[in-house]
């Protein structure tokens, strides 16, 4: 859910309107959760939950193997995937898969596996839905201090690789 | 000023601006960010109120009670099973003419437990006396406390309301609200100045018995003071309108009514889902427009007959069902229209979190041309079997 809020408060620094929530479950740390993002030129009025994505995170790539993540995707839509291994799976047709190890690079900014500001990063750079500096604006609107600028360190490492990448 | 925030966090600092005096709550999910916010905001004295921290939704709102008839500015907020408990002090709040502000952030009511979306447990206080706001975004939610402050603490009125929001679906939505500050609000909302209080030096009862020969008597004025409240909403919506250029004078918000053919009815989040699906349907050609319910108690029956006149059928979506009978909101739309013969189609939807898309409201509308009505939509035989 933090990614999710902070991608559309980026988006929303933005100039668009944006609206984030979770996929309301049994909130506990490290169960399996979805949570989305809607931005728009025109105030979000729709509640239900997002059934064809233009955009997909997958926070764990285990969960590949349990959910059909890719669900619904739209044609030319992209899928960035959190693992340090190469994708072993199908990808259906007319889909960009993008990799990142984010856990890796969020375990060198910030010493924990915590992905969130990480792979927003990777989205900002795979989507250019949103630009660094409304990112950086959100992390430091959430977080403070040191913690603040590690968070923007890892973001931008995120996001220059996949600008390289993609 | 715009703001991005959780719905949540802009309900609390919406009740930070009203300035509460007392606030008395029981934490419950969804409802929990609320009042550990507020918890917050007077432990770091930001919000010069006492916090009464109680063991039970009882004691919570039975502490409201008692501050209020003390003469404080009181706060609650609650949801679902915790506002069952809350049962029997809900309608003493209202006979005692205490206007408590209580946010109930939807829920629906076990068994079986569900910890998700409907509009049950405020529905079934439907005749506790209690005004009863709901809000379709997070922008009503945060103005309609504003207003129910202003209008329950009215000398006239003096009755509790509650703010009803949908539980998750706006409570844990973050989205940009236009958030009032505190002068705005102070210019809107004066402070609470009580016609009658708990005063040692002038001692007096509150509740007291009333034998067969005054009990009728009490419940007449009770919703008497409910019935006039229609016109204090009204006023206090167009002030609130003149000040910040949100009119809330109407306790109905007709949506592509005009030349509507069939009209959906509904009231909270689902309006937002609802417009878009009638803007995809506009684009078919099919004549079809929405009249929210920004205000169930006192029911807006003139507004709602007025709006509703006119057309061929009406589509009631219900997110709460009166078990034996129907709906709530479509038993209210078939009084306002009695005597009208437009007919009226209950779908009991969007129980216990069930996610509706714009595709449902396509096929309710569908379902109403076809004339089936009065069913629960989209019901899982498979499981039923």
């Amino acid at each position: 859910m933090t990614a999710a809020e902070l991608i559309a408060v980026a988006a929303f620094a933005g100039g668009v309107f944006a609206q984030a929530f979770p996929a309301f479950g049994v909130e506990r740390r490290g169960a399996p959760v979805q949570a989305f993002v809607r931005f728009d030129n025109q105030k979000v009025r729709l509640r239900s939950q997002v059934y064809e994505p233009d955009y997909i995170i997958v926070q764990d790539s285990s969960l590949i193997r349990d959910v059909n993540v890719f669900q619904g995707l739209k044609q030319g839509g992209i899928v960035i995937v959190n693992t340090e291994k190469a994708i072993s799976y199908p990808i259906p047709p007319g889909v960009k898969v993008i990799t990142i190890d984010a856990t890796s690079i969020a375990l060198k900014h910030l010493g924990l596996p915590i992905t969130n500001t990480t792979l927003m990063g990777a989205f900002a750079a795979a989507s250019r839905e949103i630009g660094l500096q409304a990112l950086e604006g959100a992390i430091r609107q959430r977080f403070s201090g040191e913690l603040a600028d590690k968070n923007v360190a890892a973001a931008r490492e995120a996001y220059e690789h996949v600008k390289g990448v993609s | 000023m715009m703001e991005f925030m959780e719905g949540s966090h802009a309900v609390a600092h919406a009740v930070k601006y009203c300035r509460p005096q007392v606030i008395a709550a029981y934490p419950i999910t969804p409802q929990t960010h609320i009042v550990e916010a507020l918890a917050d905001m007077v432990a770091n004295c930001h919000l010069d109120a006492e916090y009464i921290t109680v063991e039970s939704e009882f004691s919570a709102l039975s502490a409201c009670l008692g501050a209020s008839a003390a003469g404080s500015r009181v706060y609650s907020a609650t949801t679902s099973q915790g506002l069952a408990l809350m049962f029997e002090v809900c309608f003493n709040c209202a006979g005692m003419r205490i206007p408590v502000v209580m946010s109930i952030v939807n829920r629906a009511l076990g068994a079986p437990l569900s910890i998700w979306n409907d509009q049950q447990d405020s529905i079934s206080l439907r005749d506790s006396g209690w005004l009863q706001f709901y809000a379709e975004d997070n922008q009503e939610a945060t103005d309609l406390h504003y207003l129910a402050y202003k209008v329950a603490e009215d000398r006239n009125i003096l009755l509790p309301a509650f703010v009803c929001f949908d539980g998750f679906i706006l409570s844990h939505t973050y989205e940009p609200v236009d958030m009032l500050n505190q002068d705005q609000v102070d210019s809107f909302l004066p402070p609470y100045s009580p016609v009658q209080r708990l005063d040692s030096e002038d001692p007096m009862s509150f509740g007291l018995f009333a034998s067969p020969d005054y009990y009728t008597e009490f419940r007449y004025q009770i919703d008497k003071a409910l019935k006039d409240a229609t016109k204090k909403i009204s006023l206090a919506g167009k002030e609130f309108g003149e000040m910040f250029g949100r009119d809330y004078s109407e306790m109905v918000e007709a949506y592509r009514m005009d030349d509507a053919d069939c009209a959906l009815v509904a009231m909270g989040s689902i309006c937002g889902t609802v417009k878009d699906a009638i803007d995809e349907m506009r684009k078919d050609g099919k004549k079809v427009g929405l009249l929210k319910l920004r205000t169930f108690r006192p029911f807006p029956e003139k507004e709602v007959r007025k709006a509703l006149l006119g057309v061929s059928r009406v589509a009631v979506l219900d997110k709460n069902i009166s078990l034996g009978a129907k709906g709530a909101v479509a038993l209210e739309v078939k009084d306002a229209l009695y005597g009208s013969m437009i007919p009226v189609f209950d779908y009991i939807i969007a129980l216990g979190g069930r996610d509706v898309r714009k595709k449902d409201i396509r096929s309710v509308v569908d379902l109403a041309e076809k004339g089936k009505g009065d069913l629960f939509y989209g019901l899982r035989q498979e499981v039923l079997e």
